[in-house]
């Protein structure tokens, strides 16, 4: 299962290095997002650094969006597939494959507008392991509900207009999570954050248990 | 031709005497509840009259909630049997939980607006709530696809998936929006207030009976419709094969290409 997962995730990835979407497309969509929370929200009064826990995550979760419609498009091509269906791979491993593919590129894009919100909306970080944790988890749970959704929406007429209303109230409690969890650890108490830290593990862990379960008999939908 | 066979296989309504019984209870129900709820029970001391909207809003809630249940358990059955019967039940159960969501958000932000001052507010249970709404639309729309794909042998799993995951989706929603707004008053719903008692109490719990009813009532109809849905496309389908068939034969038979 762990080799298959393997094999996926690196063919995913070799993908988007040759491609460059991630980095010339969702990267700077993703910054995009927070000029535009500039732009509608008052720079000056310190809105932008209150808010910025709450704008980062809301950026993430946009930016998870297309990563998942991308990694689904990518195996719609030439009957990606069906090659999938009939390579023998467990299915398991393709599900846990696409999530790790999708949970690295993520992880590269927190990066990204972790440094956007401090250079634009002066955020000053406090509480790294907090924080570094709270992404791992949340950005686990991303990956697996949205490689479940993903699966479950593609190949369909309306996927890109169907994914987000399927996806996005599922995705809520890890925006609250992620939001309260990095408000402690900018400025509050971190101990504050770490029971949030725990609801996004287990999020993850109920959507990676749910989606090794699930996605065989999804994938073999026509 | 067919028309015959479509009647005698197709009943023309989706009333049986059980569910006229049923509507005839829901609707005296109703009437009742109408009287206890606007005339015979008190205003509330704090809430003065808007109090009144709890016994609608109250029961829709539990309703809801319920509706959702039982669309996860069709799903879930229908992941074990493959049956058509769990399949129509679990679109049935949403559709309608979908309209009596809409009508406990409703009459909540109506009570909002002279109890609290404002329409909306964000309460756990409001929001919440209007998540599981979107969840609601959300399954919907996607079971409208694997319905357009035709026959039950193709129809998709991925409207069982979603269905199965209704319940347990509603659930992590509640409790982390619940633990978010921990600071907001806590749930009066669950735990009655003591204070409710009386004329109040029995209203309440009328209502929820008699909004109960209600949804067993549409759950019915709606499941027939959605039944009679299955046939019309399966009789539709055999038509067509038949009609093919015909066309085929007479093409053999002029000698032109089968």
């Amino acid at each position: 299962m762990f080799r298959d997962a393997g094999l996926i995730a690196g063919k995913d990835l070799r993908v988007e290095l040759r491609s460059r979407v991630t980095t010339q497309q969702v990267a700077p969509f993703a910054i995009l997002v927070l000029i535009l929370f500039g732009v509608a929200l008052d720079p000056d009064r310190g809105i932008l650094t209150r808010a910025s826990s709450g704008l980062f995550w809301v950026a993430v979760l946009f930016c998870s969006l297309l990563a998942i419609q991308r990694a689904f498009t990518i195996e719609a091509a030439d009957g990606g597939r069906d090659a999938l269906r009939l390579s023998g791979l467990d299915p398991a491993g393709i599900f846990l494959g696409k999530a790790a593919a999708i949970f690295v590129q993520l992880a590269a894009l927190e990066m990204v507008l972790a440094l956007g919100v401090v250079i634009m909306y002066g955020t000053e970080i406090t509480g790294v392991p907090l924080l570094a944790a709270t992404c791992l988890a949340a950005t686990a749970g991303l990956s697996a509900a949205g490689t479940l959704y993903g699966v479950l929406a593609a190949g369909l007429r309306v996927r890109e207009t169907l994914l987000p209303i399927l996806l996005l109230p599922v995705l809520a409690p890890v925006l609250i999570g992620g939001t309260k969890a990095f408000e402690a650890a900018l400025g509050g108490v971190a101990a504050d954050g770490w029971p949030w830290c725990g609801l996004l593990a287990t999020f993850a862990l109920l959507y990676t248990t749910f989606g090794t379960l699930a996605f065989g008999p999804l994938l073999e939908e026509p | 031709m067919t028309a015959p066979h479509v009647a005698r296989s197709v009943p023309a309504s989706t009333s049986s005497p059980a569910t006229r019984v049923l509507g005839g209870l829901t609707l005296s129900g109703l009437a009742l509840l109408l009287g206890y709820a606007l005339v015979w029970s008190p205003a509330d001391v704090a809430q003065k009259d808007a109090v009144r909207l709890m016994y609608v809003h109250v029961p829709t809630a539990i309703v809801a909630f319920g509706a959702c249940f039982l669309t996860t358990l069709a799903s879930a059955m229908w992941l074990r049997r493959r049956s058509e019967g769990w399949w129509v039940l679990g679109g049935a159960a949403a559709e309608v939980g979908l309209v009596f969501t809409a009508i406990c958000l409703l009459t909540g932000s109506i009570w909002g607006r002279p109890t609290w001052g404002t329409y909306w507010d964000w309460d756990p249970r409001i929001t919440s709530t209007t998540l599981l709404f979107i969840l609601l639309v959300g399954f919907l729309a996607l079971r409208r696809i694997d319905d357009e794909a035709g026959d039950a042998s193709q129809r998709g799993m991925r409207g069982a998936i979603v269905g199965l995951l209704l319940l347990p989706n509603v659930m992590i929603v509640h409790y982390s929006v619940d633990w978010w707004r921990s600071l907001h008053q806590t749930a009066t719903i669950t735990r009655l207030d003591p204070t409710i008692e009386g004329t109040m109490l029995f209203t309440l719990m009328l209502g929820i009976v008699v909004f109960g009813l209600l949804f067993a009532w549409l759950l019915v109809h709606r499941f027939r419709l959605g039944w009679l849905e299955e046939r019309a496309g399966a009789s539709g389908l055999d038509q067509a094969i038949v009609e093919r068939r015909a066309e085929a034969g007479v093409a053999v038979a002029t000698g032109g290409p089968a």
